[in-house]
């Protein structure tokens, strides 16, 4: 999975939580939660998806960092590729 | 013979519209069956029957909406099923009803002068409600002159051609107000690009509109603005200990059955709130205490408004039991797709406003319960012990009690007694 694929999933999965927002329109570091309005039970389930989908395990001290797009993806390719 | 009513799911419901009977006469009940669906502001309704006995007759049509109390089915307590005998003996304690001659059930001609009721089918009168279209300026094209779908739609199509200068309704505006809420990348984001990321017009089969949950939420507030005196207690506690509980016990579960401070704060507040019945209570002609402790816990819906589901004995559930109803429950809540007693049967709230917001949350007492208890973000603040100065995750709990049922003592006892629970979370 390249980097361009793994960003495809965190916007697809952020689609299935937040349906009324895009994205896509995410700036780097922005924080994802507040910009898209997520709260702290729905953040666990995006956490949830992620490791579910991408078949890794994010254990919770690891949380902080999947905090914006791109802190996200420098974590996630760490992990998968 | 029992009388099965439109069941109130809150303070704020009037009415209910019976969408589908899911049991048919001769068919036995059991405690918790779900006997009918019922379209209400707060979403379409699963409603469970709390008698066991044979559905005996059905009382009101499907699509027909009816005030809370109305009799809606009789159920035969010592029926024996008509097709499906799997009958168990009778629960003794069954509920002696008045005897239905007194009571008389409304026919359905008496409810529908009552309600002026219009023939129309069910989605189409979802359909007009939701638009906010007349059924009575529509002429019907269906069987018997009854409106149909395609007669709303028409009326619609008719009604924003004719309109189409006005300013937008109903969703729409809900998505011009957007911007503010979710500033998504960039700063601007114009109408068009928050248009094309909300998905299209949900269909109208089950979800209510926005305005609906909204009134709901206007309704139950305003009675108890209008009605409850409130009095407010607010306790600032460490969070130390029960944090590091929660690391803890996560490090050693998968992703999936991981636990969030607030299945630990639900279950403390079980266990205090036992500590301190009076505040698990109702207040309907004076104080009426409540055995089963059921914590509605608010879920904010991504459109505005929120739903209360009940964690129904919650200081008798394990934290990863309530870990497992909060994950059952708040999808649910979010897609507006509870049951009877999940929207009826709280006894107490806790509403959480999560980690990153606000410091403190005052609640409204959701009527007809006592108290409401609110927790802040939990944050890093300076905490003072034993004459050390030291830097600990705070939450700032509030109590708002109605101070006709309880004082301000009893509301203190039980922020104590919280406390005592979240310093000691290996007894949670």
């Amino acid at each position: 999975m390249n980097k361009s694929e793994i960003l495809n999933t965190i916007h697809e999965l952020l689609k299935n939580i937040a349906p009324e927002m895009d994205p896509t329109l995410l700036g780097q570091e922005e924080n994802i939660r507040e910009a898209l309005n997520i709260d702290s039970y729905d953040a666990l389930q995006f956490i949830v998806a992620l490791c579910e989908k991408l078949k890794i395990d994010i254990p919770e001290q690891d949380y902080g960092k999947t905090a914006t797009i791109k802190s996200l993806l420098t974590y996630l390719e760490k992990k998968i590729i | 013979m029992i009388e099965f009513l439109m069941p109130s799911l809150g303070a704020d419901m009037e009415d209910g519209t019976l969408v589908e009977w899911r049991k048919k006469p001769g068919d036995f009940l059991n405690r918790g069956d779900i006997i009918a669906d019922v379209d209400t502001q707060k979403g379409l309704i699963e409603i469970e029957v709390f008698e066991e006995g044979v559905l005996e007759k059905l009382l009101v049509e499907e699509g027909l909406k009816v005030p809370v109390g109305t009799i809606l089915a009789l159920i035969n307590p010592d029926g024996i099923a008509g097709k499906k005998s799997k009958g168990q003996p009778m629960d003794e304690k069954v509920p002696i009803q008045q005897p239905i001659e007194e009571t008389r059930p409304v026919s359905f001609e008496e409810q529908n002068s009552e309600t002026k009721r219009i023939k129309a089918s069910p989605l189409a009168k979802r359909i007009a409600e939701a638009e906010r279209i007349d059924l009575s300026s529509i002429s019907g094209t269906g069987e018997n002159g009854a409106i149909t779908k395609e007669d709303v739609e028409n009326a619609i199509a008719t009604r924003e051609g004719v309109a189409e200068m006005e300013k937008p309704k109903g969703i729409k505006m809900e998505i011009a107000g957007e911007p503010e809420k979710g500033k998504a990348g960039t700063e601007q984001v114009g109408m068009e690009q928050l248009k094309e990321a909300v998905p299209e017009k949900k269909p109208m089969g089950t979800v209510p509109p926005v305005e609906a949950i909204r009134s709901a939420v206007a309704a139950a507030m305003s009675k108890s603005n209008r009605e409850i005196p409130h009095y407010y207690l607010e306790k600032k506690i460490d969070m130390s200990k029960s944090l590091s509980w929660l690391k803890e016990a996560n490090s050693e579960r998968p992703v999936q059955k991981r636990l969030l401070p607030a299945a630990l704060l639900i279950k403390a507040v079980a266990l205090a709130v036992d500590e301190v019945p009076a505040l698990n209570a109702v207040w309907e002609n004076g104080l009426q205490l409540k055995n089963e402790i059921n914590i509605g816990f608010v879920v904010s819906l991504r459109t505005g408004g929120i739903m209360v589901p009940a964690i129904h004995q919650a200081d008798a559930k394990s934290v990863d039991e309530i870990m497992e109803v909060l994950n059952d429950v708040i999808p649910r809540a979010r897609a507006l797709k509870l049951r009877s007693s999940e929207l009826s049967d709280s006894t107490i709230t806790i509403t959480n406003i999560g980690e990153g917001s606000a410091d403190k949350v005052f609640g409204v007492i959701y009527p007809p319960q006592v108290a409401i208890i609110g927790f802040g973000g939990i944050s890093e603040e300076p905490f003072a012990e034993n004459g050390l100065l030291g830097i600990r995750p705070i939450v700032h709990v509030t109590l708002a009690g109605d101070h006709r049922a309880t004082d301000g003592l009893t509301g203190s006892r039980f922020l104590g007694a919280l406390n005592k629970y979240l310093q000691n979370p290996e007894t949670l």
